[in-house]
């Protein structure tokens, strides 16, 4: 008998099915994949299962026996466990405390914390999941705090483990560790749904894959069975391939970085004494586990952060103090990491959301005071169709587009104004494939015509992919740029890890915060 | 049972939202009718006869909108732009003691330019005194809901020792109320009969000039920007802290000129109970207006007043 079975779960919102009737079934001491692109409705699936969300219809057995649906403290006695992408974990609280965490009776005076920590040092010698139990997370790294999490759903006796995009944050070295664990763990018994759409590791690490497309599943193989292209088109639904470079000879420094200092971040790690050159016609790829500094780069870049030390020189120009109208006015054309966040303000116009970059300049207002609707509106929708966002015109609200769509406009915004310095942070993470195609399309595009780009992205794929250059962040320090190709993977992972990049000694026990 | 917000609010819906809170209220108030022994029937007919049944009520009613046009108007502007200014009462304060002030004889220009310039220095005073609340925001990342809160009651002292003290009117018999305005700053009447003036007329104006700064310029854009995004608005190149403190100035004035029309225009002079709270009702004005500025006027006058 299955430890769970999902039976013809069907979610609506409004109009959009986001699960059209999915039957799944997980065995003990399986993994199962669920493989499928951002919007594909793995989230939902996964939040109907843990009781955050109602289904509209379909069942959920756990062991044979109904689980009341909408509920999530059925679901975590029913020994479903769950560790979200970005973790539930209190900062400043212990390992230990962190754990027991909700399971323990409001009206009790004390907390028995004998009992929790044997039990804790049980598991941990039994799994192999070594933590220190009065370690507070707040100092753990991001592969830590990721065992805290599994370690908190074991200790509610889980049975069945969901990890929704689990190596999102780590390095390729912490990744090899949480396949280790998870083989370890389906040993004892334990059946773990893995979802990922990172196709290498869902091959690497699961016994069965299954494919969801748009809400639906559109196929379940066993993963001995399965590769790399088949998965990658069911999961696509059709064949799309990324662009690849040309070979061009870069050309002058377009940016500059000598000597750059930010000692306290708002997003946490600063930057130690940063030197960097970015030329034109050249790609420049910033790897790294996220939290070590990318963001004070990128907002330094976007004019937010002003530095303590150093020169920003860019085509040849130094610049004292930044903003982010100075940057725009300069010719940097910045997408930003959080395109819902930072790139666009959801509840206003396209055209609105087009502008919000040039609406001071002449074409869209008069004395720099007056708005033209009609300029703005007919500069949108040229805007709109060379760039194929596809939305309901230029007055719709912008947070009706997708993603994908939306990552659109802002590269319309950004590359219509011909910037010939680009700082690219994270273009393509979470859009579908064929955004994905699009934007890497665009950028390359930019790179022969001149531009010189700075590409900050967590997935080494990418990097390796359009860099010409790497160099690798780590603590807020940067390595030597190397050309790419001439270091392996697992190189690149260990640079990533620290190793042969050793901490300053000013930054050392600043804790590296990832989102 | 959950509940989820729509995916898409039809026009129908948004402009039947104040209705139905309107209908909401009148059912609640009915209960409390019938609670305290009164016909529910007769006293919703006098409430409405009382209010739009003759041209006297009418009269009545849109001059006591005039001070909630402004004030609305002043925490739409603010609301809009996530500055949660609660300091209208005291900023309306402060425009009745600028008028007071300079309105008084200190300064005597022909009526065509003394009923402009009260409201500019009313205007101002409004504005200056919310300066406080803004550089403690945008320097030191003080809550505004608090200080502008707060500043409210320190205004109010402040005009309570001065119309018991330096400015108390020799000629009021004792009152605590300063001295009247002179004939020129006096915002003439509209009509030969009632008390309606020209603050009204001033209010549609100034509600006029809202909607086309919100619409048409760029300062809007800003403003709304800043309001529904701030860290997008901030990364597309806008100055945030400037933003905050036009808005907080534009917030302001409109409050200080619902001091001025109610000095200048209605009462003549100022006293301690200027105010029954304008300054907190122009909040609910604002939401049933649903920070709409043309939607305003229309709630101004369906607010009742004390």
């Amino acid at each position: 008998m299955p430890v769970l079975q999902l039976e013809n779960i069907t979610k609506r919102f409004g109009s959009l099915v986001a699960n059209d009737a999915i039957s799944l079934a997980l065995d003990k001491g399986e993994v199962l994949a669920l493989l499928g692109e951002n919007g594909a409705g793995k989230s939902t699936l996964m939040n109907i299962l843990f009781g955050h969300y109602l289904a509209d219809e379909g069942t959920i057995e756990v062991d044979g026996k109904p689980l009341p649906p909408g509920d999530t403290r059925a679901a975590i006695e029913a020994g479903i466990g769950m560790v979200h992408q970005h973790f539930t974990l209190a900062d400043n609280l212990t390992v230990l405390e962190n754990i027991i965490l909700g399971t323990e009776s409001l009206w009790s005076w004390r907390q028995n914390n004998k009992a929790a920590r044997e039990k804790l040092a049980k598991m941990s010698e039994e799994f192999g999941l070594a933590i220190d139990p009065d370690a507070e997370v707040e100092r753990l790294s991001v592969g830590e705090r990721q065992r805290v999490e599994i370690l908190k759903a074991l200790y509610r006796d889980a049975r069945v483990l969901i990890l929704d995009e689990p190596t999102a944050v780590l390095t390729p070295q912490e990744t090899d560790g949480l396949f280790t664990t998870l083989k370890s763990l389906t040993k004892k018994g334990l059946a773990v749904i893995f979802i990922s759409h990172k196709l290498h590791e869902i091959l690497a690490i699961s016994d069965r894959v299954a494919v969801l497309r748009r809400g639906a599943i559109v196929g379940e193989v066993e993963t001995a069975k399965a590769n790399r292209n088949m998965l990658a088109e069911m999961m696509v639904g059709e064949k799309v391939t990324r662009p690849k470079p040309r070979a061009i000879k870069s050309g002058a420094p377009v940016l500059q970085l000598a000597g750059i200092t930010i000692a306290d971040a708002p997003s946490g790690t600063g930057l130690f004494d940063l030197n960097l050159t970015v030329n034109a016609h050249e790609i420049v790829g910033i790897a790294g586990v996220s939290g070590n500094g990318q963001s004070a780069l990128a907002d330094m870049l976007s004019g937010l952060l002003q530095p303590n030390r150093g020169t920003i020189t860019l085509n040849d120009q130094k610049l004292d103090r930044t903003s982010a109208i100075d940057m725009v006015d300069r010719g940097v054309g910045r997408i930003p990491e959080d395109r819902h966040r930072q790139g666009i303000v959801g509840e206003m116009l396209n055209w609105e959301n087009m502008i919000s970059e040039t609406v001071t300049s002449p074409e869209i207002s008069k004395w720099r005071q007056l708005i033209s609707k009609q300029n703005a509106i007919s500069r949108t929708d040229k805007l709109i169709e060379e760039f194929d966002v596809r939305c309901e015109g230029a007055s719709a609200e912008t947070k009706l587009l997708s993603g994908g769509n939306i990552q659109k406009l802002i590269l319309a915004r950004v590359l219509s104004r011909n910037p010939s310095f680009i700082l690219a942070n994270q273009p393509v993470r979470g859009l579908d494939e064929g955004a994905i195609a699009y934007v890497q399309t665009r950028l390359l595009a930019a790179r022969e015509r001149g531009a010189g780009i700075l590409l900050i992205s967590e997935d080494l794929d990418e990097l390796l992919a359009l860099s010409d250059r790497i160099v690798v962040m780590y603590h807020g320090q940067l390595s030597e740029p190397f050309d790419n190709g001439t270091k392996t993977i697992a190189e690149i992972g260990l640079m990533m890890a620290g190793q042969q990049n050793p901490p300053p000694p000013a930054l050392k026990d600043e804790a590296i915060h990832a989102n | 049972m959950q509940i989820e917000p729509r995916q898409h609010v039809s026009a129908l819906r948004v402009a039947l939202a104040p209705v139905s809170a309107v209908l909401a209220t009148m059912a609640i108030c009915s209960f409390l009718i019938i609670w305290a022994g009164a016909p529910v029937l007769e006293s919703w007919y006098f409430m409405i006869k009382g209010s739009v049944g003759s041209r006297f009520a009418l009269n009545e009613t849109l001059t006591r909108s005039i001070p909630l046009i402004f004030t609305g108007l002043a925490a739409a502007v603010a609301f809009r732009s996530k500055f949660y200014n609660i300091g209208a009462e005291g900023q309306l304060y402060c425009g009745a003691l600028a008028v007071t002030f300079f309105g008084t004889g200190i300064i005597v220009l022909p009526a065509i330019l003394m009923v402009p310039f009260l409201m500019v220095v009313g205007a101002l005073a409004g504005g200056l005194v919310l300066l406080v609340p803004v550089l403690l925001k945008t320097h030191m990342k003080v809550d505004e809901v608090v200080t502008t809160l707060l500043l409210n009651f320190v205004i109010l002292l402040f005009v309570s020792y001065l119309i018991e003290g330096p400015w108390k009117d020799p000629m009021a018999m004792g009152w605590p109320q300063a001295a009247s305005i002179i004939d020129e700053g006096v915002i003439p009447p509209m009509l030969a009969k009632g008390r309606l003036h020209y603050g009204f007329v001033f209010g549609i104006v100034a509600a006029l000039a809202i909607w086309a700064l919100m619409r048409f310029t760029v300062w809007g854009y800003q403003i709304k920007a800043a309001g529904l995004n701030v860290t997008a608005a901030a990364f597309s190149g806008i100055n945030i802290n400037r933003t905050i403190f036009r808005t907080a100035m534009i917030s302001g004035g409109l409050a200080g000129l619902a001091g001025v029309s109610e000095v200048a225009g209605l009462k003549g002079y100022l006293t301690l109970d200027l105010s029954p709270g304008f300054g907190y009702t122009g909040i609910a004005v604002a939401m049933l207006a649903q920070l709409h500025p043309l939607a305003f006027c229309r709630a101004s006058m369906s607010v009742p007043t004390p």
